[in-house]
């Protein structure tokens, strides 16, 4: 793969890598190809509507105040599912908390999700079992983490051995706004000075809450890899097709030893901020009317069409699927018991201490101090 | 006094906290050119809490900023602002997101007049929501206040009521070394009635006592001002007379209030959210036990959250102290 081709902008827009049309035309680019059959999208198409279902089930979940909130992944779908299913087993995911789609790439139950923004639990999956990390919320810290781990497959010699089930490299996800973070630039310099074999992913959705990416960047997000040395591209973020074949690209040459590349998945943020953000107050409708006719999920959906690749029966066994998962999600969410009062203590420590022991001890005491009083 | 004058503003009007802090704020700005605000989303959105609400439309983007998404950097251009005459008054979104631009707060800004002798002032104020309560998810919810009185040069205020915040902000803005003001983010909902023609009725580095009581005193700020109010109130039907503390001021602190009050009532709780190790009632506690010693009846207790990270939501109750928690506390103090 030629990656330097994408390196600077040509003349004019910024290039984007693109592999199939808002309007579901499979397109051609130089450097990147995908190389998977018709039966793939399918199973990408059932990937963004579960997805996408699971972030509306949420929603409500939360305007029915089961949840103390819900960041969305509206919009975002195919560049989380495009990348999500590039990755290999071993290879090992860094997520914000907008990850939906990656962690059911990764065999996350969305559950465990619904559980963190429930209240219950601060990500209740196991990271070892999914190579996917918990949810980092303070902005871009994570980028740090999945450089520090990508040098730690480097040192366990399993970059460049040239065995594609033993190769590994990681992929960290931040946003548009996570660029301004000194954390992530200096991530960017920790992996360009070691190589390491880390993927950036930044989805660029156009905004970091109520700020519009003019106040992060005055040139394109992928361009700042450049002064960094590595290469960056940007794709079509609601291309899951672009999205996949990008981001394997980029993860074989980590994997491969060529070291770390950025991602721009251009794309925008269909919904509020979350559940708590009111965007009326900052941003236009068109904007929004504008993206609507980029939907991830309609340009695959157009593209099995217009091909004849399914029938209408798929559709409607995918929409089944869908309302049976939503439907276990709400049951999930509604019997999810809350956390018992003493597992506070719980944890904090590897070997808990004599004082934590006795604050647990006293305050299981004052709990039992009222039992029967009421 | 900034405010007095404002056209059609002279009658009390009843305000959330929330609205008090940006009267407080447009005062200030309104008196003085050089004062600025700048933070995530302060600008068009007027902030997650709308505490800048409508400041950008007012006194354009040069003034009210809305910045890149990086707390060391707005902390470290404050500086840079503060060093060439400017008044930053700096919001981080929430208490769990200081921790970016601690160094700059740490390293630079609370030292910058020492290590001059004197030479350059850093007047600048960073505004942050803090406690939890709120049913947020982690980082949302913490209460980092020792981590600032720890650190000499800092000035560290929290503010718990709307016509103290009004006036609070307007006094941190104009003084002259850095002032690290925390804001009670779950009573920014929470009305009183504001009379901006009264002027501050407290100087800034002042402790309130706003209960009078006999038995014990209750020491307490921020949040936990209105719980300890509750908590006095329900005592007073059992008999109990509690006097309660407003502290304010954390850095200095205005200890001969409390010496006071502890002579008198000889019993003390102190009452707060962050964790009990090393946190603010270790060092009143101390105090009080030097300079009080044998006007007391008991050890000065504390009611605070654990030694643990902030919970899950879903048991945050249980790690906030709470009327029970506190009452409870009283008892013993009695019981000594
Ligand atoms: C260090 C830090 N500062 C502030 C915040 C509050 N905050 C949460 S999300 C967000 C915007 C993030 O924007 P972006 O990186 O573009 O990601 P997006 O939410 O658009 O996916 C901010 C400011 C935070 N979580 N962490
Ligand atoms: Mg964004």
């Amino acid at each position: 793969m030629s990656v330097t081709a994408s390196f600077g902008g040509r003349e004019g827009r910024p290039p984007l890598v693109q592999l199939l049309t808002p309007e579901g035309e499979r397109v051609e680019h130089p450097d990147f190809a995908f190389d998977l059959d018709d039966e793939a999208i399918k199973g990408f198409y059932r990937d963004l509507v579960l997805t996408r279902r699971v972030d509306f089930e949420a929603t409500a979940l939360q305007r029915q105040g089961e949840l103390g909130i819900w960041a969305s992944l509206l919009g975002q779908e195919a560049a989380q599912i495009g990348s999500g299913r590039a990755l290999s087993a071993q290879d090992y995911a860094f997520p914000t908390y907008r990850e939906h789609g990656v962690a059911w790439c990764r065999g996350v139950d969305p559950l465990q999700l619904i559980g963190l923004f429930r209240g219950v639990d601060q990500g209740g999956w196991d990271p070892r079992e999914s190579n996917f990390h918990l949810y980092t919320i303070v902005i871009g810290a994570q980028t740090l983490h999945a450089t520090g781990y990508a040098m730690g497959i480097q040192r366990d010699g399993l970059v460049g051995t040239g065995d594609p089930r033993r190769d590994a490299a990681t992929i960290v996800y931040f946003g548009d706004g996570a660029t301004s973070q000194g954390d992530v630039n200096e991530s960017f310099v920790f992996a360009s000075v070691y190589n390491a074999p880390v993927v950036f992913f930044c989805q660029n959705n156009q905004w970091a809450i109520s700020e519009p990416i003019e106040r992060q960047s005055r040139i394109p997000l992928y361009q700042r890899a450049l002064g960094f040395g590595f290469p960056g591209v940007r794709v079509d973020g609601n291309d899951v097709l672009a999205c996949y074949a990008v981001t394997k690209a980029a993860l074989q040459r980590a994997r491969e030893g060529s070291g770390p590349m950025l991602v721009e998945a251009f794309t925008y943020r269909m919904g509020a901020h979350t559940t708590s953000d009111d965007p009326t107050r900052y941003r236009l409708s068109e904007e929004l009317e504008h993206w609507k006719l980029k939907d991830p999920i309609e340009r695959v959906k157009a593209y099995l069409s217009r091909n004849g690749i399914v029938d209408a029966g798929f559709y409607a066994g995918v929409e089944a699927e869908a309302d049976e998962l939503a439907a276990r999600l709400r049951a999930g969410c509604l019997s999810m018991p809350d956390p018992d009062p003493l597992s506070i203590f719980d944890h904090v420590y590897v070997e808990t201490t004599p004082q934590l022991r006795q604050q647990r001890e006293d305050f299981a005491g004052y709990l039992a101090s009222f039992e029967g009083a009421h | 006094m900034p405010g007095r004058d404002d056209a059609g503003q002279g009658a009390p009007v009843t305000v959330t906290m929330a609205k008090a802090i940006n009267m407080g704020l447009r005062a200030a700005m309104e008196a003085d050119p050089k004062v600025l605000v700048m933070g995530e989303d302060v600008g068009k959105l007027g902030g997650v809490f709308r505490v800048t609400d409508g400041l950008q439309k007012d006194f354009g983007e040069d003034r009210v900023i809305d910045t890149p998404l990086a707390e060391s950097g707005i902390l470290g251009t404050a500086i840079g602002l503060a060093l060439r005459g400017y008044r930053p008054v700096c919001e981080i979104q929430f208490d769990g997101f200081v921790f970016p631009g601690y160094d700059q707060i740490i390293s630079q800004l609370a030292k910058m007049h020492f290590r001059s002798l004197g030479k350059l002032r850093v007047p600048v104020v960073v505004r942050i929501p803090f406690g939890g309560g709120i049913g947020a998810v982690e980082h949302h919810s913490e209460s980092p206040e020792s981590l600032f009185v720890h650190v000499a040069g800092l000035k560290v205020l929290a503010c718990s009521n709307p016509v103290d915040a009004y006036w609070m902000i307007q006094q941190a803005i104009s003084t002259d070394d850095p002032v690290i003001f925390f804001e009670p983010k779950r009573r920014y909902w929470e009305k009183a009635v504001l009379d901006v023609a009264a002027g501050p009725l407290t100087p800034l580095h002042a402790a309130q006592v706003l209960r009078s009581g006999d038995d014990v005193t209750l020491l307490c700020w921020g949040p936990m001002v209105k719980t300890c109010l509750q908590a006095a109130e329900v005592a007073a039907g059992e008999d109990r007379s509690l006097e309660v503390i407003d502290l304010r001021t954390l850095s200095p602190l205005d200890l001969p209030v409390i010496f006071q009050s502890v002579r008198r009532t000889g019993r003390a709780v102190v009452v707060h959210e962050s964790p009990l190790t090393v946190g603010m009632g270790a060092e009143i506690a101390a105090r009080i036990t030097e300079e009080c010693f044998y006007s007391l009846e008991s050890p000065v207790l504390r009611v605070t959250g654990f030694d643990t990270p902030y919970p899950p939501s879903k048991i945050e109750e249980d790690y906030l102290p709470d009327l029970d928690r506190v009452l409870d506390a009283v008892d013993r103090a009695l019981a000594w």
